[in-house]
């Protein structure tokens, strides 16, 4: 399995049933095919829908109907549309269960920096400082390293996302969650060892006596 | 509401203007009021805005003819032109969380001086910026954005100029409208009064200045 189809797989078994979503670009994306049976999730997508569907079908696209990227989408039954203002009072006034983020360091406190490198690359934060302050639980998607060097950092060098931590990081490697503020491994990738998780992190890991393995 | 022609619109607008407009990746944007303002090559704009599109695409339109001064947006990203104008000193770019952008609009069109959001404490978006605590949690203090002209994108105009929107191109387009001194409205569709029910109203005809006649 290639690392961003472990990362899409483990953060699908967070979905609740009955909940609202939002998805980021990149992996998070990948997430919604992942979506376990039996439970019905509502995707949004911060342009103003709620009931995000599949690619449409070619030459069945409409002009108005897009994800967050700009790209088309179609609208599944039940979905519904709202202003700019709404969506983001949606996501920073807790009627959001959960967001899933792309990242480019996250730090043992749980910080995120996902939003630009300094005279590299300056995108904008877009939505991604309200979905980071303002969901109700925050899930990162990030592949462990770039360039041989660890994302998972002991204090984030980039200017950060959010001040407020995250509450889960999935990488192609572990599942790390951040208890009383501490970086600590959950669950490891299927065949990955503690200790090729500890030599592939910059992070302080804490690591509880029995860490099993991810269930997908 | 008056309805004039495109170029009578757009000649409403002068040099310098602060323009807030409609539309998400372009998704949205009024293109023909666009494409208008480049023909008639009105520069040194203020624009506020989500995004600033792709190159050639909606705002992107702007940022290519070189008539922007300034951009108010959340992202640059999909726009390279943006950013090397940006860089080379050309264009001044202010990077505003989407969620403050929309909400600071929203609290110039409703009569507020400004919004409080946890959005952006403790980052370089928050440096500098005033702060209050209220019930012991902080918020950065978000001052109200308004602009000279508002441009609209809408689905449906009916004669008054109620207006009704479609699926993502709604996005900050109601909300404008309430933000500026001026609103200038494309639509797609101008249909008879009526056609649009009064609980699918979304943006109410007293807000419309101008509604650009069909072609």
């Amino acid at each position: 399995m290639d690392p961003q189809t472990v990362i899409a797989k483990r953060i699908a078994l967070e979905l609740q049933d009955g909940t609202l979503v939002n998805l980021g670009i990149g992996i998070p994306t990948r997430v919604a095919n992942y979506v376990p049976a039996g439970i019905k999730v509502y995707f949004q997508s911060e342009n103003g829908l709620i009931g995000t569907g599949a690619v449409p079908e070619e030459g069945m696209h409409h002009r108005l109907l897009t994800d967050a990227g700009g790209k088309p989408v179609t609208a599944l039954p039940g979905a519904c549309v709202f202003d700019s203002a709404m969506s983001f009072g949606l996501i920073r006034g807790g009627h959001l269960a959960m967001t899933v983020l792309g990242g480019l360091q996250v730090d043992q406190a749980g910080h995120l920096a996902n939003w630009m490198i300094p005279g590299k690359m300056v995108p904008g934060m877009g939505g991604a400082m309200d979905l980071a302050s303002g969901a109700k639980r925050v899930v990162i998607a990030m592949q462990h390293s770039a360039k041989g060097k660890s994302k998972v950092v002991k204090a984030c060098t980039l200017p950060l996302t959010s001040v407020r931590p995250i509450d889960l990081l999935v990488t192609e490697l572990a599942v790390i969650a951040f208890p009383g503020g501490r970086a600590t491994l959950m669950e490891t990738a299927s065949g990955v060892s503690v200790q090729q998780v500890l030599d592939a992190t910059d992070a302080e890991l804490v690591v509880p006596d029995n860490v099993p393995e991810m269930a997908i | 509401m008056r309805t004039l022609s495109l170029p009578e619109a757009v000649a409403l607008i002068p040099d310098g203007a602060s323009l807030m407009i409609g539309g998400f990746m372009g998704v949205g944007t009024p293109e023909i009021i666009v494409d208008e303002l480049v023909r008639q090559g009105k520069h040194d704009l203020t624009v506020i805005g989500n995004d600033t599109a792709m190159p050639g695409v909606g705002i992107g339109k702007l940022v290519r003819a070189r008539l922007v001064k300034k951009a108010i947006v959340s992202h640059i990203g999909t726009n390279p032109e943006t950013q090397a104008q940006m860089i080379a000193g050309e264009m001044e770019v202010d990077l505003v969380p989407q969620g403050t952008l929309i909400e600071r609009i929203r609290a110039g069109g409703f009569g507020l001086g400004g919004i409080l959001t946890a959005t952006g404490l403790g980052t370089l978006v928050g440096e500098g910026k005033q702060k209050v605590a209220i019930a012991g949690k902080e918020y950065l203090v978000e001052p109200a954005l308004r602009a000279d002209f508002a441009l609209v994108n809408a689905f449906m105009a009916d004669y008054l100029g109620n207006l009704a929107y479609a699926l993502t191109g709604r996005n900050f387009n109601p909300v404008i409208a309430m933000a500026a001194d001026t609103v200038i409205v494309a639509a797609d569709n101008v249909v008879p009064v009526g056609l649009i029910s009064p609980d699918h109203v979304i943006t109410p005809a007293p807000l419309v200045d101008y509604l650009i006649a069909q072609s």
